[in-house]
């Protein structure tokens, strides 16, 4: 097994032991993992799986726990961006 | 000491008695709310907050429509913890006998006022492009919205008690009548009208009403904004609501303000446990699922149950209860207690002042069902 | 019989169960066994951990990592959720060992990024990220703050400050308890050895936490005075909270908010046990007595944990020496501003919340409670500012797939 995995961080490559969590590269890439819902920047608060703050989009899928989430080779990730509210109909 | 005495004494702090205290404020009757628990605690708490007009009757139009307008009306003074949102309402044909009632409910909304426009297939894909692949399409009602009801209802008793409404909070009510309501821990009020808006305990207070608890559950999704745009219903719905025995479950989709997923419905009859029931809210998510087949990965954070009120006929009660001309009735409302509060505050306070509705009041009075207490009267 | 939890008390569990022959099986949420206090470093099994993971596999238990229970729907049978979607899980017994916690408290500034729980940075780093060269203050409550100061220690951080709400009094109290409960003193004073030269202050608390975006500095408070430290990150925690909610969903009987058992660790539902924090915050051993002693009583060999019993009840009294010298000072419930964030799902403020009565109206009126952490974060800060209580729990007792949530119950002879 390889010693080390390569991902992408908001578009930029880290890299990270073998077995590391996504929180762990959001960290070693110095990025946030979320905006909250007014707009602060949010990162890792519990590193168990509970708190939820630590919430990142990977390959697309937003809502995932970056703590309790390995990284594999090439794995995608980017903050998950602030949630723009408005229930309009799209007239 | 004489207990304190008003013009007019609520039971219930739910949308209801909140809308019903706005008003009686607003004709300068002195007010009492009574609360047993948490302002909009009850049915509103655990409602999707939905303002819709609905066609199951004209009586049921009436109320709606006229209760709608009252919602638009009082718009630019609702605080943004209202989360109004006036995003209309697309009801969902699935096929052609669905279409048909889309024609029949555009013909008669556009007939009485309402702005409505037929979907086709490809409208209706065009406007929620999560929606399975097929339907046949829908009927978009341009007008409806959506609150969140329990800061609604606050708001309304915050502005009441501004005007000199007193509320009674965390009071229990065990007996009301005769122009008099007892609590229990022993002391009591009086009031020339009592308005029993208590929702599911309704029958509780005011013993011979018809009112039965539905039990309905919800279950709220993480943040997916612009998943669904506008609230979703099954044409079906309206079979699920006509039911008056069986369990039933129906498509019923909401986005929240925040872009959470609100998902409904479900109607039971008899069961008197607020415990999730699997088995209905596993249909229930199944049927949402076939229509919107992307819910199916996305978070669901939350499930809870509630209790509206039903009445045999569909339509809710409001005015004097025969039994005793101190007593009204706003309750009975089922699922459109959001939608019609407004409106049900104006015709109590009408009646009660004496004054005319702006919507015949006949088809809600108390008075239209026989009961045995009815018979003595 | 089924052992929720791969931590100290459920590895302990299980392999005494299944070493008499019980079939086992054991679920866990994160990537690999140990729970928190003996976590996996980057997939490397912690040493304590290994002895107990060796049983394991010698007694063929089963072992699902990344798996969640968020749902009982049939009696006796669990839907749990993995990355990939739905697990049915029946069991016969049941052995709850969802551990605990940190527990959060608010102060200004203590959402920017890098102020975090104590454990919560230690476990960053056991999860791959370097913190050599790296600036920390460590803080809150508990003895978990010299362990979490000591390994990042080890692994290259400087520790500029461990700030200790207790005061040196408790401190002093607890020190001397320590003699009287055999290996903690070594243990204590290994911690010492691993820690000298690293600045400590008791009756010292986290005032705010400052930095655009990212954190660059903290303030304490010590004594009547105010200090503030520059650092890269603040590992803050006030000792533990117990994860009690499937403990609850199943109807077992909690006591002053832990779940409530009896000699065997049975809780007051039949054929389900409880060992570990959730019984009581008491540290590793009795983590592990606990394990042990749930697992003979689920293999109906009750007899052989007559000497674990022993060794439990000191334990059970070091534990209650460990509750009484970390208590919550008050000063810490006026740390917040108006404008502090509580509820850091749906961001509700301490001012927004102070104006409610109850946790319920709270919930109702600001959204407080209602995001996907479902009050964990939020819950204990509440009960500890404002006294209030949750309401009850219902399923979901953790987010789960709408797919997951709705799928049915499979036929019992099925699959």
């Amino acid at each position: 097994m390889p010693e080390q995995v390569t991902l992408t961080v908001n578009g930029k490559p880290v890299v990270v032991p073998s077995g590391a969590t996504v929180a762990a590269a959001m960290a070693t890439a110095g990025a946030y993992c979320r905006d909250s819902v007014s707009g602060e920047r949010r990162t890792i608060l519990c590193a168990m799986g509970i708190c939820f703050e630590c919430r990142v989009e990977i390959e697309g899928k937003p809502h995932q726990r970056a703590c309790q989430i390995l990284c594999s080779p090439g794995m995608r990730v980017n903050t998950q961006p602030r949630i723009e509210t408005g229930a309009e109909s799209s007239r | 000491m004489t207990a304190p005495t008003y013009d007019v004494a609520i039971v219930g702090g739910g949308i209801v008695g909140a809308a019903c205290a706005y008003e009686c404020v607003q004709r300068a009757l002195r007010v009492a709310v009574i609360e047993q628990d948490v302002i909009g605690g009850g049915a509103t708490a655990a409602g999707m907050g939905h303002i819709v007009t609905m066609d199951d009757s004209d009586a049921q139009f009436a109320l709606t429509r006229y209760s709608q307008t009252l919602w638009q009306q009082l718009r630019p003074e609702l605080p943004a913890n209202v989360e109004y949102e006036q995003c209309g309402t697309i009801w969902v044909a699935a096929d052609e006998d669905e279409m048909n009632e889309v024609l029949r409910k555009h013909d008669y909304y556009t007939r009485n006022g309402v702005p409505a426009e037929v979907l086709s297939s490809a409208d209706l894909e065009g406007l929620e492009p999560n929606l399975r692949k097929g339907l046949a399409g829908g009927l978009l009602v341009l007008e409806d919205g959506v609150l969140y009801p329990p800061c609604a209802a606050r708001y309304l008793i915050e502005c009441a008690l501004a005007k000199g409404a007193t509320l009674y909070s965390a009071s229990t009510v065990s007996q009301i009548g005769r122009g008099r309501v007892y609590f229990s821990n022993g002391s009591s009020l009086s009031a020339a009208v009592i308005v029993n808006a208590a929702g599911a305990w309704a029958p509780a207070l005011t013993p011979g009403i018809e009112v039965k608890k539905r039990k309905g559950h919800l279950v709220i999704t993480d943040r997916y904004p612009r998943f669904v745009r506008h609230p979703l219903v099954e044409l079906g719905y309206l079979k699920s609501s006509h039911s008056l025995t069986a369990d039933s479950v129906a498509f019923n989709v909401q986005p929240r303000r925040t872009g959470q997923i609100l998902i409904g419905s479900s109607r039971q009859f008899g069961a008197e446990r607020k415990e999730v029931d699997r088995e209905i809210m596993r249909r229930m998510l199944q049927r949402a699922q076939s229509y919107l087949p992307g819910l199916s990965e996305t978070s669901a954070i939350r499930v809870w149950t509630g209790f509206r009120a039903a009445t045999p006929d569909k339509l809710p009660l409001i005015g004097p209860w025969p039994a005793d001309s101190t007593v009204y009735l706003a309750t009975g409302h089922e699922g459109l207690g959001i939608t019609t509060s407004l409106a049900t505050a104006k015709l109590i306070a009408d009646q009660i002042t004496g004054n005319r509705s702006a919507i015949p009041a006949e088809p809600y009075l108390p008075s239209r069902i026989r009961t045995p207490e009815h018979a003595n009267a | 019989m089924l052992v929720v939890g791969g931590g100290p008390a459920g590895l302990a569990a299980a392999a005494t169960a299944a070493e008499h022959g019980v079939h086992v099986g054991v679920i866990d949420d994160n990537p690999n066994l140990g729970g928190q206090i003996w976590r996996a470093e980057t997939g490397a099994i912690n040493p304590e951990a290994q002895s107990w993971i060796a049983r394991l596999h010698a007694a063929r238990v089963e072992i699902l990592c990344g798996t969640r229970v968020f749902d009982q729907p049939a009696p006796k049978l669990f839907h749990a959720e993995t990355q990939d979607g739905l697990v049915e899980l029946g069991y016969q017994k049941l052995v709850l060992a969802t551990g605990a916690r940190e527990r959060f408290l608010p102060f200004p500034g203590w959402t920017i990024p890098n102020v975090m729980g104590a454990g919560a940075l230690q476990a960053l780093v056991k999860s791959g990220f370097a913190i050599e060269g790296k600036r920390v203050v460590v803080a809150g409550t508990g003895p978990l703050l010299l362990a979490v100061a000591a390994y990042l220690r080890k692994h290259g951080a400087e520790i500029a400050m461990i700030c200790e709400q207790a005061s040196l009094f408790s401190l002093a109290k607890f020190g001397f308890s320590l003699l009287w409960h055999g290996n903690k003193l070594a243990q204590a004073w290994s911690l010492r050895k691993e820690l000298s030269g690293v600045p400590f202050a008791a009756s010292s608390w986290p005032v705010s936490a400052e930095g655009k975006n990212i954190l660059n500095a903290v303030v304490i408070s010590r004594g009547q005075k105010f200090e503030k430290i520059e650092c890269d990150f603040l590992a803050c925690g006030f000792h533990l909270v117990p994860n009690t909610e499937l403990a609850a969903l199943l109807g077992c009987l909690l006591r002053e908010g832990f779940v409530e058992v009896d000699n065997n660790q049975q809780t007051s539902v039949p054929e389900i046990f409880c060992a570990g924090e959730p019984t009581g915050i008491g540290g590793v051993e009795l983590s592990v007595i606990e394990g042990q002693i749930a697992g003979h009583a689920a293999a109906k060999r009750d007899e052989l944990a007559t000497d674990l019993m022993r060794t439990r009840r000191k334990l059970l009294k070091f534990a209650a020496v460990l509750e009484r010298t970390f208590e919550l000072r008050a000063e810490l419930r006026e740390l917040a501003l108006e404008e502090t964030i509580i509820c850091r799902c749906e961001d509700v403020t301490y001012g927004q919340l102070k104006l409610e009565t109850s946790w319920r109206a709270a919930k109702l009126q600001t959204r407080c409670g209602m995001g996907p952490c479902q009050g964990r974060v939020c819950g204990p800060q509440t009960e500890f500012l404002f006294g209030w209580s949750p309401d009850s729990v219902r399923p979901p007792i953790f987010p789960a797939r709408v797919e997951s949530l709705g799928a049915s119950v499979s036929e019992p002879d099925g699959a």
